[in-house]
């Protein structure tokens, strides 16, 4: 008999989510997912100035409020046409690089590996054998015996306190957890170590942002970083000396340790190659520009579809009429008054119509983007692809790095095609967390050698004219594909609509009736237990939901209402 | 939007950390859900607070809020809360009310805010002692700015949070209307 399941939303704060499943013989068999809040930040936006709409849009989301920033006034500037100073360019590619490092380090470690990692079964751990395991996949110094031992000394007296219950996604003994003790060991070694290291990639937002959370640097037309290399209250050399130690330092934690452990993790749980696709059209666009006008990226982005890289289309710049052409909004299964088919973003209405949670009809407050009519999945594994198909070096080099590295584990060749699945969206992560630690580096030299040439620009004035314009702007988030859409009238703004990566995949079905990328996804995966759908919420966290959850148990016959703890997902948003 | 001073001091929070912090969360964007940023932003308009006791919008952050939290002496949230009790109500947590405060999920950033707390535990590093002040809601709806009832008790929930510092032994003096801090911008007040 049919079981169902449903992940539910806990608070109303920052958009969340809600996933039905409908479980059968061990399976999911159909899948809904539904954003729980409304969105209306186009109301809040309608007649303030556009250069204000940045610092509104930041606090759409308590995870990636540096991102709506940067696509907010990209939105704006490509409105008017506008030139960015290169030096602006670089410090906002820096901010961007380091965030994204930041963000994909902590979903990894603190927000997705205790779905694989049982930090119980640490404590049956001997150190000294998981130190020669750990020394065999990587020379990290700190893969000792004498810290494992001491992580394990440290666990263990956190248990002893009996605070474990804190972890509120924790599933200790759960049959879906497969690793060894000593892995399991090593894994939460590096869970601490994270910690530290993802605080070190926001120190640099917080130095060039001058304010975290909430970056305060940015203006339309460029940033508000002034650059005089002798005077102590702006960007100095010895601010950008500092920057690069950081990110020297965090380079051999994301080479050393996170590639290494998502390859590892990664092949012991090979099966997880075989579940969770689902919407296997990738769409991602190109980000951190190298000129003033946005035509030439540091990483590509475009379109593939149907898992085929040789189908890749390009996205090559700020005007790209290819993607701007191509976005479409359907409500016909959220709670918006629809009927006149899927909207362009500038046509976009949002005057709500709720009817309930009606499984074959209105479900959810997100609407249902398309590309070209077609469902996409955005975010690092679509990133990854069209980065690779494009023939992005430093992305073919670290992603052939990890899949070696995974293929050497598991003793058998995994090959690209091992991707589109559920583990694949967490190695795809972590290349691209590999590619933009790369990017980061690079853009401070290109800061630094600019600087030497004596441009000290940071800012061109934006100068709004009368009557209507119209902008879009996008940026490749740690999510995915972002974009902001503006409509300016008279120096005011008419009408704002965000299109945000949690749209792209938690989307209801769309106007042909087909299932968004979560929805897609969760088919067909097993589910032991289906009073800990541990299985659910590996697929669903593999995405970097942002959403705050819990589960509920629904069994339709009797009427009963479980609850089971929480998914830990950090927050965020998802409209 | 002016441009802001650049404030390099947040590289040293190492050694130059307050044993306080007040930590107003809140998404400003949904009407009350932005009460604990407003007393934020009205401690720094209004008040000249000790420089042991930080004073930090954190919006709806949830993990990049781990290092501001560690080891502190003393973390007071400010929050809207909903603890069943009529809209504009003032609520007080301490000590073990807090945990179950977090895990009753009353708040709408519990979640993230336990999440940060749990790594911080697990790490051995948590605050030493937390207080949730918060407000009931009237308004969640989006909306820019409070609304009229709770805009009415934010100066009663200002001075509760005041009354809650000097407490612990810090000062807290009102300025002069004509010397508040006009660089603040308030985000809270449309």
């Amino acid at each position: 008999m049919a079981k169902r399941i449903v992940v539910d939303p806990m608070t109303r704060i920052e958009g969340h989510l809600r996933v039905d499943c409908e479980i059968d013989g061990g399976k999911v068999v159909k899948a809904w997912s539904s954003g729980q809040m409304w969105r209306g930040i186009e109301l809040i936006l309608e007649g303030r100035d556009p250069r204000d709409a940045w610092i509104f849009t930041q606090r759409i989301c308590g995870v990636c409020t540096t991102v709506h920033a940067i696509a907010s006034v990209r939105a704006v500037e490509n409105a008017l046409n506008m030139e960015i100073p290169l030096n602006a360019q670089y410090i906002r590619n820096m901010i961007i690089t380091a965030h994204g490092i930041h963000d994909h380090i902590v979903h990894f470690y603190q927000l997705s590996a205790l779905d694989w990692v049982d930090i119980v079964s640490a404590l049956q751990a001997d150190p000294v054998k998981a130190a020669q395991i750990a020394q065999s996949l990587s020379d990290w110094p700190l893969n000792n015996v004498t810290v494992f031992k001491d992580v394990q000394a440290k666990l263990q007296s956190f248990v002893n306190t009996g605070q474990l219950g804190v972890f509120a996604s924790g599933y200790w003994g759960h049959p879906a957890m497969k690793l060894p003790p000593e892995i399991n060991l090593i894994a939460v070694a590096h869970y601490f170590q994270a910690l530290d290291y993802q605080r070190t990639a926001n120190k640099i937002v917080s130095v060039l942002g001058s304010k975290t959370p909430h970056i305060q640097n940015l203006a339309v037309g460029g940033v508000t970083n002034p650059i005089n290399l002798d005077s102590q209250s702006t960007l100095t050399l010895e601010r950008l000396a500092y920057i690069k130690s950081v990110i020297d330092e965090l380079g051999d934690f994301v080479r050393k340790v996170y590639m290494v452990d998502v390859a590892a993790i990664g092949a012991m749980y090979a099966d997880w190659t075989q579940y969770g696709a689902g919407v296997i059209n990738y769409l991602s666009v190109p980000d951190l520009p190298l000129d003033t006008k946005g035509t030439q990226f540091e990483m590509p982005g475009g379109y593939i579809q149907n898992a085929d890289l040789s189908t890749f289309q390009p996205i090559t710049s700020y005007q790209d009429t290819f993607f701007k052409n191509g976005v479409k909004e359907s409500v016909k299964h959220a709670w918006y008054q629809g009927g006149k088919g899927a909207l362009h973003p500038y046509d976009g209405e949002t005057i709500p119509e709720y009817t309930d949670f009606q499984d074959d009809g209105k479900y959810s407050w997100v609407k249902a983007p398309t590309f070209y009519d077609k469902r996409a999945q955005v975010g690092p594994l679509a990133n990854v692809l069209c980065m690779a198909a494009a023939g992005h070096e430093p992305t073919t080099r670290n992603l052939q790095m990890v899949l070696d590295m995974a293929s050497a584990v598991a003793g058998a060749q995994i090959p690209v095609a091992a991707l589109h699945s559920t583990i694949g969206r967490h190695a795809a992560r972590a290349v691209r967390t590999a590619v933009l630690h790369e990017t980061l580096n690079n853009q401070w030299t290109l800061l630094m050698e600019n600087i030497g040439k004596g441009d000290y620009d940071i800012y061109n004035q934006p100068e709004f004219p009368k009557g209507e314009i119209r902008g879009f702007g996008f940026h490749e988030a740690p999510r995915g594909v972002l974009s902001h859409w503006t409509v300016i009238r008279d120096g005011k703004i008419a009408n704002y609509q965000a299109v945000v990566p949690s749209t792209w995949n938690a989307g209801p079905r769309d106007e042909a009736d087909e299932a968004g990328p979560y929805e897609a996804s969760l088919m067909d995966n097993p589910v032991a237990e289906p009073e800990k759908p541990l299985e659910v919420i590996r697929t669903i966290h593999s995405f970097d939901p942002c959403l705050a959850c819990a589960i509920h148990m629904v069994d339709t016959e009797q009427k009963e209402i479980t609850r089971v703890q929480g998914v830990g997902a950090q927050c965020g948003v998802s409209f | 939007m002016d441009a802001v001073t650049q404030d390099f001091e947040v590289i040293d929070t190492e050694t130059s950390r307050a044993p306080m912090l007040v930590l107003g969360l809140g998404n400003i964007l949904l009407q009350d859900e932005g009460v604990g940023v407003a007393v934020i932003e009205r401690l720094q308009r209004r008040y000249r607070v000790a420089a042991e006791v930080e004073l930090l919008d954190g919006g709806t952050s949830g993990m990049s809020l781990l290092d501001d939290l560690r080891d502190r002496e003393h973390v007071i949230v400010v929050d809207a809360v909903r603890t069943g009790n009529p809209p504009g109500t003032e609520v007080v947590l301490r000590g073990e009310e807090v945990p179950a405060f977090l895990c009753n999920k009353v708040s709408p950033h519990q979640l993230a805010l336990s999440d940060v707390l749990a790594n911080l535990a697990l790490m051995n590093e948590s605050p030493h002692q937390v207080t949730v002040i918060g407000m009931e809601p009237l308004s969640l709806d989006t909306h820019l700015g409070l609304s009229e009832l709770v805009a009415g008790r934010l100066q009663a929930l200002t001075d509760r949070v005041i009354a809650e510092i000097k407490a612990a032994g810090y000062e807290v003096e009102a300025l002069e209307q004509a010397a508040w801090n006009n660089n603040i911008s308030l985000m809270t007040e449309a």
